[in-house]
């Protein structure tokens, strides 16, 4: 392994997380419950796909191989694929898109932030662009979850059932594993532990008034860093990667 | 995206309108003055205006379901965002002109609703499959394009607020066009199966994007009062052929071949001239009969249904949301 393999990884995870919660989003076009939505949906999607991008180029740099955004993106199958296991969950209904981007922004807006401060330029300077997008995220989903959650029976029930489903994907937010200590010990990834508290507190501040019950903290699913998917992941890429594949090589 | 092929005459009742505001108010179309909201206007005019502002957004809206087709399966992750950002677009104008529609007096829910219930229309180019790539370069080139050739003399048009809608969305159509343009060169100068890909699309979309432009002339429900009103500008024809000598050296640069043997340069009037368009499959797929008219209204109708709860759990959290704040302002 070497020294440049950790970060190379560690910023794939990034992408990929990105990338796939994107694409999920973009799923939902021409299919929201208002044109206002349908505005606001894209606005989501086009930030995690820029930032992606963004991260993929970075990865390609890192990896000194040649590859670009695409050929990262488009050539590489779910085992390879390091993106955390809520962002590959379906669409659901609108409660659990909603609920799938405010579980996720949470945590991503702290990350980001502490990520701003690492030692790695690039990183750096990615986490101050997709922070501010990501506190726009969150402002946007925790607005839907406290309308859904504290709306009607219907949408109550929908929202409650949603968080029930999803949060067994929480923890693997706050798994590190050997690639991702490295690279803490080194002061370019931040410790996730660090900033559990404040994900927490926005969670309890926004289920409050959505009058959401958090489940109890049980078993925490992970695998996704590592290429252990859901079911749906291989789904979602095969449609993503089908035409890119099927012309080798060419431009677009 | 929308072009006149949908210009009817006004069929509603006959009212009987106060000769000297009418005399006025024709003054005015005449001296090229901006009609407002709150100003005095025929009935015919104000239903002529929202009959075909309201299907213009209905067009916008209905849309974004053929390109979103590709979103998921864009082949760079530039062109997908690209796509999702003009489909985004789409949805934009679909908002300004409900509300340009709403200046008139009427709800986004009504016009909705007669879009659902198969009252009002949407364009009729919408009613083609996009089975490759290809389709969204073609979208942008050819559709949007002809759009692009109705909607600019839109933004003269004697309605301030449908004018000022206009002006906003011929500039991004025209980023639209461009864009699609570039998707069709970089296919061009691809491999065989892209410039393949190309072709086929071209030869799809040709005849349903002359058709865009409405019946010629000599057997359209000519409206003069459209004309004299500054709502219409120019004839189907005029549209039609200033959109095919824009297009064809385009096309031919691109080393495409148009699907019309007749296609012919007149040197005397500088002209393309065409092949006869098969009106019989205009008419087919404008009464219902297209490949995806059904498809289109019934995932329509199925997001209307399906968002039924969100809007309303939106609607009882404002509720309460205000009663509280009233209540804790009483204590």
């Amino acid at each position: 392994m070497t020294s440049e393999t950790p970060l190379f990884t560690y910023t794939l995870r990034l992408a990929d997380t990105a990338l796939v919660l994107g694409h999920r989003l973009s799923e939902w076009n021409a299919l929201a419950p208002t044109l206002e939505e349908d505005i606001a949906l894209a606005n989501l999607a086009l930030d995690l796909i820029g930032q992606a991008r963004l991260f993929y180029d970075y990865a390609g740099k890192v990896e000194g191989k040649g590859r670009d955004e695409d050929a990262l993106a488009y050539l590489r199958d779910d085992r390879e694929y390091g993106n955390l296991l809520l962002v590959e969950q379906p669409n659901g209904d609108f409660a659990q898109s909603m609920m799938r981007q405010f579980l996720f922004s949470a945590f991503a807006l702290p990350y980001y932030t502490a990520l701003m401060g690492s030692k790695d330029e690039t990183l750096a300077a990615i986490a101050a662009k997709a922070e501010k997008e990501m506190a726009y995220h969150l402002r946007h989903s925790g607005e839907w979850v406290i309308r859904l959650g504290d709306g009607t029976d219907e949408s109550h029930r929908r929202t409650q059932v949603a968080l029930d489903e999803l949060a067994i994907y929480i923890g693997e937010f706050f798994a590190v594993d050997a690639i991702e200590q490295a690279l803490i010990d080194a002061g370019i990834a931040p410790d996730p532990a660090k900033i559990r508290a404040e994900f927490e507190a926005t969670l309890a501040h926004v289920f409050s008034e959505a009058t959401l019950i958090m489940p109890k903290a049980g078993y925490a699913q992970t695998g996704g860093k590592q290429g252990q998917h859901t079911e749906h992941l291989g789904h979602l890429l095969a449609e993503m990667q089908v035409l890119h594949r099927a012309h080798p090589g060419a431009t677009w | 995206m929308y072009a006149q092929a949908l210009d009817q005459k006004d069929k509603g009742p006959k009212v009987v309108e106060d000769p000297e505001k009418l005399a006025r108010f024709e003054a005015r179309c005449a001296a090229d003055e901006k009609i407002e909201p709150k100003d005095w206007m025929p009935e015919a005019y104000r239903r002529t205006l929202v009959r075909q502002v309201s299907q213009h957004a209905h067009s916008e809206v209905i849309g974004m379901q053929p390109e979103g087709n590709w979103v998921t399966r864009a082949p760079s992750l530039k062109r997908k965002a690209v796509l999702i950002s003009k489909i985004q677009d789409e949805a934009g104008h679909g908002l300004y002109l409900y509300s340009a529609a709403e200046t008139l007096g009427v709800s986004r829910e009504e016009l909705t609703d007669a879009l659902l219930s198969g009252k009002a229309k949407y364009s009729s180019i919408f009613n083609y499959p996009t089975l490759t790539w290809a389709d969204m370069g073609t979208i942008g080139w050819l559709v949007d394009g002809a759009a692009i050739m109705n909607q600019i003399p839109l933004c003269r048009c004697s309605y301030g607020p449908y004018a000022r809608a206009m002006i906003r969305i011929c500039k991004e159509e025209s980023f639209h066009q461009r864009q699609g343009y570039e998707i069709m060169l970089t296919l061009a100068r691809g491999t065989p199966e892209q410039m393949a890909m190309a072709q086929d699309a071209l030869n799809r979309w040709w005849w349903p994007c002359l058709m865009m432009f409405g019946p010629p002339d000599a057997i359209s429900e000519h409206s003069s009062d459209s004309m004299r009103w500054k709502i219409k500008r120019f004839s189907n024809d005029d549209l039609r052929q200033k959109f095919i000598d824009a297009t064809v050296p385009q096309g031919h640069f691109l080393g495409l071949t148009f699907p019309d043997p007749a296609l012919k340069f007149n040197e005397e009037t500088k002209h393309w001239e065409i092949g006869p368009i098969d009106w019989d499959e205009f008419k087919r797929v404008l009464a219902g009969d297209g490949v995806c008219n059904r498809q289109r209204m019934r995932v329509r109708r199925q997001t209307e249904a399906d968002g039924a709860w969100v809007r309303e759990a939106a609607r009882a959290h404002a509720k309460k949301r205000a009663a509280r704040q009233a209540l804790q302002a009483a204590e």
